[in-house]
């Protein structure tokens, strides 16, 4: 699918934990695959917000974000009604042909949202599908329902206890799965290519500049050569990662 | 249909826009939005005589109107350009390109110059002597008047392209720069490059980008790139290339009317990648709003 500027209207808008929010916008999401992102416009800001897809289908798109600073802080604030000039689908997204009969999904935090478009069309594939979700602590846990509802087996983790079992994702996966798909911060994806058993892929978060491929900005040292988070990522494979 | 065409160092553009080394890569990424054949021509990504990997990232901020990059000319090094990237380029963009050029010595800018000389879709070499994101080179050999016409003595006399010298606006007096690579020899002049900033994450207390300082560009700019280029255009009798912020058809015309012979366009590409073919539509449009002759 070729990368088009399209415009979106923002259907909902709501916070679901102290800092994490969803938004729901109403566009043309065809071609949009599972682990790709979109890069955001938003009024006032120069530089374009690159956010994970958390869901799309029947033009609708659903994005998972955290107020961490100025452009997620504004997006907080917008309403209903309002317009957004997205670049999209961007990224080369998840390659669910590797997943085998039981995929394993892990996701940290803000990490999480680009997993349940993921599990979504492994469940659809007839995919017994394990997931294992970690937060800081109880109140920070979200989609914990939606990815039961998709028929997953789900495990949550806190790492202060106060929900779930205590620890990080990789204090509890499961014995057996035939592949797995990670996303989270850097020092839960390094622990999770120590962990686990098989092969994987595993998706990177980074600053960008332009989100297609054109200014370098994102770049990362694979096994593999340089390599771009915004274009030949953000999934890597768990081999091609240097740590 | 409105004739935006101008001569540039004896080479007709089509149109003034050109996007700018660094935004716009080898051109195949934006090949896939539009035909690139509707630019005036594209400066490609900035090439040095051996691989380089850049700056460790964060490599990109954001600021007012603008964004901060500290790249660090990131690029697969000379051989591979011309082995790999040109091939790809030909394929999607069929008229002279321009080649931006950097080093880390005079020895360096020759070699590399001399090699991309001999392509036959190099239209012009640009010699970028001033990218503040590299240490012991780049901006070093821009912000002497002595150091940036050994340069583009060098490299004229191994070349036989049109030489369009790429100057900093990290300098008190750019047109002294200016004056002393005309008298070296360069066919033109294109400015400005970044200039040097900084911001700071309030979580760390520490710069955002790795390299801590960076390039401020974007409409931020603008300004100081005008009152530079205006300074240089009445200065020299070489054609100046005016960039930093062009954003829009307007601002096209406005680097004009300070005396640009044609135009580079930086981050606009990075926010929207269709901006180039924007502004070219644009033009005739502008042109006739202000009362502007072909």
């Amino acid at each position: 699918m070729t990368i088009h500027d399209s415009r979106f209207t923002i259907l909902t808008n709501r916070p679901m934990t102290a800092a994490v929010w969803e938004m729901t916008l109403a566009g043309d999401v065809t071609g949009v695959r599972p682990g790709q992102f979109v890069n955001v416009r938003l009024p006032g800001l120069y530089l374009r917000r690159p956010i994970s897809v958390c869901d799309a289908g029947n033009g609708v798109l659903t994005l998972v974000y955290k107020t961490v600073g100025t452009g997620t802080d504004l997006m907080a604030t917008l309403p209903k009604g309002a317009v957004l000039d997205l670049l999209l689908p961007l990224g080369n997204g998840y390659d669910l042909t590797a997943a085998g009969e039981s995929p394993l999904l892990l996701g940290g935090g803000v990490g999480v949202p680009p997993l349940y478009l993921t599990a979504k069309q492994l469940r659809a594939a007839g995919k017994d599908v394990s997931v294992v979700l970690g937060f800081n602590t109880k109140d920070e846990i979200f989609y914990e329902d939606r990815f039961r509802a998709l028929g997953c087996r789900v495990t949550v983790t806190t790492a202060d206890g106060s929900g779930g079992i205590k620890g990080f994702v990789t204090d509890a996966l499961p014995d057996a799965y035939s592949y797995f798909y990670a996303c989270g911060p850097l020092p839960m994806l390094k622990a999770v290519c120590g962990s686990t058993h098989t092969s994987g892929q595993l998706s990177l978060e980074e600053r960008m500049g332009c989100g297609f491929g054109a200014c370098m900005g994102c770049t990362h040292k694979t096994t593999a050569g340089y390599k771009r988070v915004c274009k030949e990522g953000p999934v890597f494979i768990k081999e091609e990662l240097l740590w | 249909m409105v004739d935006l065409s101008v001569d540039l160092c004896g080479i007709r553009l089509d149109n003034p826009v050109i996007p700018a080394s660094g935004c716009f890569g080898y051109g195949y990424e934006f090949a896939e939005l539009y035909d690139i054949n509707v630019l005036g021509t594209f400066s490609f990504k900035g090439t040095t005589r051996e691989l380089r990997f850049g700056n460790p990232t964060p490599r990109i901020a954001e600021t007012p109107a603008g964004m901060l990059n500290a790249v660090g000319l990131q690029n697969p090094g000379v051989d591979k350009v011309i082995a790999e990237e040109l091939p790809k380029l030909k394929k999607v963009f069929h008229k002279p390109v321009m080649a931006n050029v950097s080093g880390f010595s005079i020895e360096d800018y020759v070699y590399t110059c001399e090699r991309l000389d001999k392509e036959a879709q190099v239209g012009w070499l640009e010699v970028n002597i001033s990218c503040p994101n590299v240490h012991g080179g780049g901006m070093s050999f821009g912000t002497d008047p002595a150091q940036a016409a050994a340069v583009t003595k060098a490299v004229k006399e191994k070349t036989t392209k049109p030489v369009i010298v790429k100057l900093s606006p990290n300098v008190t007096d750019i047109v002294s720069i200016a004056k002393a690579v005309e008298a070296a020899g360069a066919d033109g002049v294109s400015l400005i490059n970044t200039l040097m900033g900084m911001r700071f994450d309030l979580r760390t207390k520490k710069p955002i980008l790795a390299n801590g300082t960076g390039g401020l560009s974007g409409p931020a700019v603008f300004p100081v790139a005008l009152r530079m280029v205006w300074q240089v255009a009445n200065a020299v009798k070489i054609p100046v290339v005016g960039m930093g912020g062009v954003t829009t058809a307007e601002n096209v015309l406005e680097m004009l009317a300070a005396g640009a012979t044609a135009v580079e366009v930086g981050a606009a590409n990075l926010t929207d990648p269709f901006a180039c073919k924007k502004i070219i539509e644009d033009l005739p449009g502008a042109m006739r709003k202000y009362g502007w002759q072909a």
